[in-house]
Parts: structure tokens; sequence; C-alpha cells
């Protein structure tokens, strides 16, 4: 019986083994079949999944293109900046490492609270931040501590620095973080601390100064620690910018137009070479790298004299007496009147019932062209114009480069402009008044032009005519080529040489002559006598009762309210080099405040000679 | 009358060590070598910290094994119920104690060893369970109130690990002895009905969940839904899974296992990194050990003469295959993560000895295969 009945009972142990066997069998054939799928069928995706676990690219930067004056002085370089690292895996207590490193340095309540912050957030391996910018001193005192200071690490990076920010910085521009709106696409502009042009030269020139990233290859462990370097490739260096800038004697013009709010603008006339742009007020390119404060930013925005404005380009100013020359040229070459006949001068002219004053209340008497520019007589001007009539003296404007921006390669040049019929029907919707020809033969009323343009027009009335164009860069200094930039020779621009000649000899008059209006501020430097022209320019309007009590004297005025003083030259007489373009904004007159400036950056320009190109051996050493 | 019969079944040393299953030694031996080859590589090549100790575990394991083979199969049989009251009252004491520490309490001090009871109880169940259907005939088995029983002895253990809490191991408890009870003849029905019982019982057991667990659950559900949090250790796995690929990357080569992308990898995810560096070849070869291993288990607990041995024999070797097949799994993102080693394999003292104990039990029913016992007490009558 009990057999029996154990032997049912075994049968049925039997059977049940049997079937947990078969279900054994299916749940490993189950193991099986999806070790199959992940490693055979699934195999190459995981294959790239953990290639892509293992391996990381790290951007190299490449050292940022230096930019140099046009005989190698370096205007933006990189310097070298030490920072302190902590790496917190290696310092046996944070506490205490920081502890020691501020009896050496001196840490403040603020710093030591963010570098603890930052240590909780990152891992452990992962170095910290604890100052930049540190001093020689304090890097030499860190080294000789070093074995107090456990897990604490100096670091080299490269920051941007501006040897003469203050004087180049209108010319330079500056660099700073990228901002969301930049990112292109060009991973570098993604690395923390990266940063790019964002004004003048260096944003003109940003991508040949940045070069091109590294890429390392490496491989690295499950926090991101690198095991080892599988592979490398190296980038290219930024470009060297060579400018056409004459350091030094942007440094002078600079300096000499001190607290003035002025332009001054050098150029090489027969290149366009611009040697000197400085614009003043300036500021601290070096700031804007390191990082403003909002204080600091509000102090230049706010500026009446406005810091942050490139005036050489983007001030357009009535260019008064400066464009007589070319409303003379306009005169000659319609026949309107010729050298020789003389307008009668009694202090002003009528036109209907207007009357039009010049600048001396009793008038010049009989002047012919040459007096009449070396006084800066305004009835002659307004005589000839009402002859010439706008349209033709708008053409030769535009000849000489004023009325449309000129392409230096800085951004933010502006138009100024030159009005005519049909503008002012464009604009106003209204007919042109002879009047206001009258007004524009002075170079005043709708009549603008930048501080650069000037100093074009000027530079191609003194290289007999041509249409030479204002530049910066000289070259883009690559490792391997020199693709110096090539100026094409400038065209004629189609004046009468016997015109030309008229006028400069006017021009030399009004700085050489008794009488002429710079005479005070003449060169009397034999082979450096400078030719110019002196121009002030009316901000407000004088009116009637005004002139019958007598007119203020710029002094007596507000800031804000005095006229702006201008005066445009070139020198030697004999074989013209250099033109020059000065304006200061509320400055009085153009022959007491801005000739003087023009003669002391002509003698500069002419003693310095850097129109000469660099010799051999200036390159080599540089 | 008894005790000549009794001693007709008595073996001398000699013949017990001659019936010693050698084979299923040396395959022991030869599985856990590839577990020591995997530490090794898994330390970066040096035995230390974890490939040496593990061979010194499993050279004591082998002794406690062999001794506790030799233990005469009857022995364990009287042993079973004191066994499994010992182990209960160490897991309330865990229970008692576990209030001072924090976060879950495993383990019991006893003063040379650190004890984990519920690694006892595994195999007490086991052997409790086993005793109590041992006298069972099939009517007995087919009524329910005699299944009351032995469901108190699966549930409170079971509980209490739950409590701990261990849902894994609490799981494992039931499903090893849910092996005992299918052997035992239980009626297929009933586990239908328990089955169901427990589905319906998920939505509200499922409150009762750490949020641990339930990340565990949602994260096999989707492994994607938190890809560095709680689905890291899956998705890592199954990508040194997959990239090892037929030939594997060569040992000691693994790159997710030696640059720690894998989690874990000496213990619980061992699998993997062997599948990593051996590739498929690699891992079915293991399995290839394994499935030797439970051909002898089958073997052997077929060939017992006694139901006690038998229903011991098939539930060491039941569990063994869970655990095998439940970390294999997991680490190929077929289940949840639970925290269930890799038997012979993963590095890890309590389990390497359990399962060593649990073999000795597996072998002394080998070598006693001939002893016939009585359904209640005694010897079977012939």
């Amino acid at each position: 019986m009990s057999i029996h009945r154990d032997g049912d009972r075994y049968k049925l142990f039997s059977r049940r083994a049997a079937m947990l066997a078969g279900g054994k069998l299916a749940l490993l054939t189950t193991l099986v079949g999806r070790m199959y799928y992940l490693q055979v069928i699934e195999a190459d995706k995981y294959k790239t999944l953990a290639e892509d676990n293992r391996i990381s690219m790290r951007l190299l930067p490449p050292p940022r293109g230096r930019i140099l004056d046009r005989r190698g002085v370096p205007l933006a370089v990189n310097e070298q900046n030490y920072q302190v690292l902590l790496v917190p895996e290696q310092a046996r207590d944070v506490n205490e490492t920081l502890t020691a490193l501020d009896a050496v340095i001196g840490l403040t309540g603020g710093e030591r609270k963010r570098i603890l912050r930052e240590i909780k957030r990152k891992r452990s391996f992962v170095p910290v931040t604890v100052r930049e910018n540190l001093t020689w001193e304090d890097v030499a005192r860190i080294e000789v501590n070093t074995p107090d200071l456990p897990g604490i690490m100096i670091d080299v990076g490269q920051s941007r620095y501006y040897p003469e920010g203050v004087a180049t910085a209108h010319v330079l521009g500056y660099v700073a973080a990228v901002s969301e709106k930049e990112l292109t696409g060009d991973p570098l502009l993604e690395l923390p601390g990266f940063r790019i042009g964002k004004a003048g030269m260096e944003k003109v020139h940003d991508l040949a100064l940045r070069g091109a990233g590294g890429t390392s290859q490496v491989e690295v462990n499950a926090f991101g620690r690198v095991i080892r370097e599988l592979n490398r490739q190296e980038g290219r260096p930024g470009a060297d910018v060579r400018l056409t800038i004459d350091f030094s004697l942007q440094k002078m013009a600079a300096e000499r137009l001190g607290e003035e709010s002025g332009v001054a603008v050098v150029l090489d006339v027969h290149t366009g070479d611009v040697l000197a742009l400085a614009s003043n007020p300036s500021y601290d390119p070096n700031a804007f790298n390191r990082g403003l404060s909002s204080k600091e930013w509000k102090t230049l925005v706010n500026n009446p004299r406005t810091p942050l404005n490139n005036k050489a380009i983007s001030g357009q100013y009535a260019p008064g007496s400066t464009f007589k020359m070319l409303v003379a040229l306009a005169a000659l070459e319609k026949g309107a009147i010729t050298p020789q006949q003389k307008v009668f001068c009694e202090g002003h002219m009528e036109l209907g019932n207007a009357k039009f004053h010049c600048w001396k209340k009793h008038g010049h008497g009989p002047q012919d062209m040459h007096e009449a520019i070396m006084h800066s007589c305004d009835v002659y001007f307004y005589e000839i114009a009402r002859r010439t009539g706008i349209d033709r003296i708008a053409a030769m404007a535009r000849r000489f480069g004023l009325g449309d921006v000129l392409g230096l390669e800085l951004p933010g040049e502006r138009r100024g402009n030159i009005p005519d019929k049909d503008w002012k029907r464009a604009i106003y919707g209204e007919p042109w008044h002879m009047g206001e020809t009258l007004i524009a033969g002075i170079g005043q009323g709708y009549v603008l032009a930048t501080p650069l343009q000037l100093a074009v027009m000027t530079a191609r009335l003194a290289n007999g005519g041509y249409a030479v164009k204002p530049r910066l860069t000289r070259r883009i200094e690559q490792a391997t080529d020199e693709n110096a930039a090539q100026i094409d020779a400038p065209g004629s621009l189609g004046v009468n040489p016997n015109h030309l000649k008229l006028i400069r000899e006017a021009m030399e008059a009004v700085a050489n002559e008794p009488g002429g209006t710079a005479f005070r501020s003449r060169i009397v430097k034999p082979g450096m006598e400078m030719a110019g022209k002196t121009g002030t320019a009316q901000v407000r309007r004088i009116s009637k009762a005004e002139r019958e009590q007598g007119v203020l004297k710029n002094d007596e005025l507000p800031w804000e309210q005095r006229d702006h003083a201008s005066f445009v030259g070139f020198a030697p007489i004999e074989a013209p080099r250099y033109a020059v373009a000065v304006v200061i904004e509320h400055g009085g007159s153009g022959s007491k405040a801005a000739a003087p400036i023009a003669r002391d950056i002509l003698i500069e320009v002419q003693k310095r000679n850097p129109g000469r190109p660099p010799t051999q051996m200036q390159e080599a050493k540089l | 009358m008894s005790r000549r019969r009794l001693n007709e079944f008595d073996l001398t040393l000699g013949q017990k060590l001659l019936q010693m299953n050698w084979m299923f030694i040396i395959l022991l031996g030869v599985t856990v070598a590839i577990g020591v080859g995997m530490l090794y590589s898994a330390a970066g090549g040096d035995f230390n910290p974890w490939a040496s100790r593990q061979m010194i575990r499993f050279g004591v394991g082998v002794a406690i094994m062999i001794v506790v083979a030799l233990v005469d199969v009857r022995i364990w049989m009287k042993l079973a119920y004191p066994f499994y009251v010992v182990a209960l009252i160490l897991l309330v004491l865990v229970e008692l104690k576990g209030s001072i520490g924090m976060g879950a309490q495993r383990w019991i001090n006893l003063g040379f060893v650190q004890l984990q009871p519920s690694e006892v109880m595994k195999v007490a169940l086991i052997l409790a369970l086993a005793r109590y259907f041992h006298g069972a005939n099939l009517e007995d088995v087919g009524r329910i109130p005699y299944l009351i029983v032995p469901l108190i002895m699966v549930g409170a253990p079971a509980v209490l690990v739950l409590r701990q809490p261990d849902l894994g191991t609490a799981l494992m408890l039931i499903a090893s002895s849910g092996a005992i009870f299918f052997l035992a003849g239980v009626r297929m029905w009933k586990f239908g009905v328990v089955l169901t019982m427990a589905l319906a019982a998920i939505p509200i057991g499922w409150q009762f969940l750490h949020t641990y667990q339930k990340n565990r659950v949602l994260t096999f559900l989707d492994p994607e839904r938190d890809p560095l949090g709680a689905g890291y250790h899956i998705t890592q796995s199954k990508i040194a899974f997959g990239s090892g690929g037929v030939f594997g990357k060569g040992f000691m080569l693994g790159s997710q296992s030696h640059l720690n992308f894998l989690p874990e990898k000496h213990t619980d995810f061992i699998f993997t990194m062997l599948a990593e560096e051996m590739g498929l070849l690699g891992g079915l070869g293991l399995l290839g050990l394994y499935f030797l291993i439970l051909i002898y288990g089958y073997a052997i607990s077929v060939q017992s003469q006694n139901h006690f041995g038998r229903l011991v024999g098939l539930g060491i070797t039941s569990t063994f295959f869970l655990y095998v097949f439940i970390n294999i799994a997991m680490v190929m993102g077929l289940v949840p993560v639970v925290g269930v080693p890799l038997p012979l394999i993963s590095y890890g003292g309590t389990a390497m000895l359990t399962l060593m104990f649990s073999f000795g039990l597996l072998l002394s029913v080998s070598i006693h295969r001939e002893v016939s016992i009585a359904r209640r007490g005694g010897e079977e009558d012939v």
C-alpha cells in the first residue's frame, strides 16, 4: 500500500521535475536568445555607443594672433594670465589648504564661499579656480609655499592685453566673452572663457586672428577623468595682423588732442594708409576683457563726450570752411568764375530779402579766389556757389570722397551728407532753395562729413586728384603665405591739374602768408611746411537780434553750443606725403583750436616719415 | 529491529568519500576559476582585493561542503525544523536590531562573523519544507488545510525579509518554495489561484514599495526614462554586453568595465564584464557550465530513494537556477535590477558559503541516495 502510494508520489514528482526542467530549459533558451540579440544583431550599435562613452574630444584653443603697427610694434598681445587652481581630491583637507593659502595671498570671505560652493558642484578631480590674474609676486609666494598647500596648482592661461589701450582703443576695439547670439557653430566659441573681437580691428579680423582650434582625442572614464590621449590634431594659431597705423604717431596724436573731445586722422596721400586715427576721449579696452562693472559701463555710456564712439568714422560734422576748396573747384570746372575775377565782400550778401553774413563783420573788400580761400571769405563763396549751383558742388564733393562710406575696414562708418536737389525732394518733398546753395557753399546747412572723409578729401587734393582710399590693414601674416593687401594705383578724379594747383597754392597761403587764417600755426622748419584750411562750423543758429547786439564769443557760451573747430592740411608743400584732418567738437575757431594740433601732428609725421616702407633690417628685427 | 535497519544504510567514511561526486566538485572548481579570472580583471590585473579572497572563500566553502556532504541525510532531516527555527529567530533579531541602524538591515553581528540571516533562511526553508512534504501523501497534499503550515513556514520569513527591506530575497524565498510545493504535488489550479491573487495584489503592494524599488521597476519598463540616474546601470550594462560581440574585447580589455561605466562589475554585473571581454562565446561557455551543474542537480535528485532528498536536491537546484537566471536576465535588461549575485562568480562571502553549504546538502543527498526514510520518522518499511 505504502509502496504503491510512494510510487504514485514518485511518478508525480518525476513528472513535475520534468516539467520544471522544461521550464528552466525554456528560460535558459531565452537567455541565449537575448545574448545573441545583444551581441550579434545589435553588436554594432553597442560598439559605437561604447566608443562614444570611452572617447571624448577636447578642443585645444589656438593662441589669438597679435595686432601690430606698421613697423611691427605690438598693439594687441596675449599675456600670460597666472591663476591658482585647487584640485579638491589632491588636498588632504580643503579647508586646511584654503586657510594655508589665505596666509600666503589672502582670501576674502566671499572668495572662500564661492570656492567651497564650486567644489561641491564639481567632481573632485576637476580643478576649481581660486583666483585669476595673479601678480608675479603672488605666484612666487605660492610656489615657495607649495609643500604646505596640497591640492594647489598654478596654471597659465592667456588673456588679451593692449599695452597702450587708451591710445589705440578706437582702432583695435576689444575682445570679450562670446554672447549667445554670436554662436556660429564653431565649437571654439563654446569653450568657457573664450574671447572674440567685439569692436574695431579685433572684430573685423576676428576669424584670421582666431585661428583654428586643434582637437585632442582622449580616453575618459565614467567620471570624465582623462585616462590617456589617443590622438592629437594641432590647430592653427591665429594670424598676426599688421596695421597701417604708426603707433608712435597714433599715441602722439591722441595725447596732443588731450582733454578735448576731438579727432585726428593722418593719411598717406598716395597709398591711403591710415597712419593715425585718434578719437578722444577714449576708453581702456583691457577693462572689457576683464569684464566691466555696471558702474564703469554706465560712466562710459553716459559721458556726453561719447568715449565709446569712434568719432573719426561715425562723427558727422558740418565741414564749414574746409568745404570751400571743393566749391571753388566746382566753380572753376563750370567756368562760373576765373581765378582772377574778384568778388566784393562788404560783410554780407543779400538774396531776395534774406541776408547772408560773412564771418568778418565789416567785410574783406574785393577778393579773388586765392585771397578768398586764404581769408576764408564767406561772401566770395556765397557768390560762386550761387553761380555754380548745388548739383555741381555736390558732384565735386562726391568725387573727393564725401557723402558716402569710404570702405575703411572699421565697422560703424557713417556716410556724412552731401545734399543736392534730388536729395531734398526725396527727403523733404520740397524744392531746393537758392539760399540753401549759399549755405552749402560755406560747408554748412545740410552738408555733413566725417573727419575721415575730410582727411581723404585733403589727401585727394594733395596727391594731384587721385581717388585714393583709406585703409587700416597692411597685411595679415600667416605662417605660410604672405598676402600683402594689394593696393591698386588709385584712378584719377578727372580734375583739371591747374585748378588743383591753384587750390593747393591758396591752401599754402592759408598757413604761410600773413593774413592767412592759420598763419599763426605755420610750420617754419624748411622742407616741412604745411598747407591747409581752417573750418569753424556753427552748431546754433545766430538770430538777427543777437547779431545786432553783438555775437557772443565762443568762450562765453556753454560747451555744447560752441562751434566745432576743424582743420585740414597736408605736408610737405613741395611733394605732399601726408594729409591730416583735425576736428575738435565745440572747440571754437578752427584757426585757434584745430590748426595748432594739426601742425604738431604734421611735424611729427614728417620727422618719423612712416610712409617710407620699413627697411629689410627693420622687418627682420620685428 | 529499527536499530539494525538503520545500520543497513550506514556507510563508512571511506565509502562515503568514494561515493562523493568528485566530478561535480571539479565542475564547481572550473566555474569558480572563471569567476576568479574575472575578479582579477575587474581589479585591473590584480589578485587583490577580490580574486585572492574569493579563492580562499572557495577553499573554505569546499571544506564546509565536504563536511556537510558527509553528514547523513537523515540527520539533516532531523535538524531541518530546529535549523529553520534558529534561522527565523535570527531574522527576528535582525528586525529588532535593525531599528537602531540605518537603511537596509540585513546583517547580524555574532561577534566572530557577520551573519546574513536571510541567506541562512534560504537553506533552512528548503530543508523544512522538504521535511514537511516528505511526510505527506498525495491525499494530504490535496487537502487545503494541510497546506496552511507550509504556507506559514514560507510566509513568516518572507514578510520579515520584506521588512528589511529586501524585496529580491523575499521573492527568491517564495519562488524556491513554490518549486518545492510544485514538486510535492500541489495541484496546478492552486498555483493559478495564488498567482492571480498575487497579480491582483500588485497595485496594493506597489504603495508599500520604497521609492528606489519603484524606480527600479519603472526603469526596467523604460530604461531611457532617466539615463543618467536609475536607468544608467542597465543602459551601461547593455552597452558593455552588446559591444563585446561574438569574440569579446579580450581579457582585461573591456573598456566599459575598466573605465567604470559598468557599475558593480565585481558583484552583480560580473556577467556583463565576462560578456564584454570574452564575448558571446565566453557567455555561452559559462552558461554551459551552469547547465552541467543543473544536470548534476537533477540527476542526483531523481536518483535519491527518499522523498526528502529528492525535494532538497531539486529545491537547491531550483534556487541555484533562479539565481543564475535572474542575475543574467537582469544584466541583459530582461528583468528589473534586483540585487542578486551570480552564483560561484560574483564576489561575496556569505553568498559563496551559503551556496557551498547547500551544495554540501546536495552531495549528502547524492551519497545517501540509497537511504530510504519512512514517511513519519524512522525508515521506510520496504
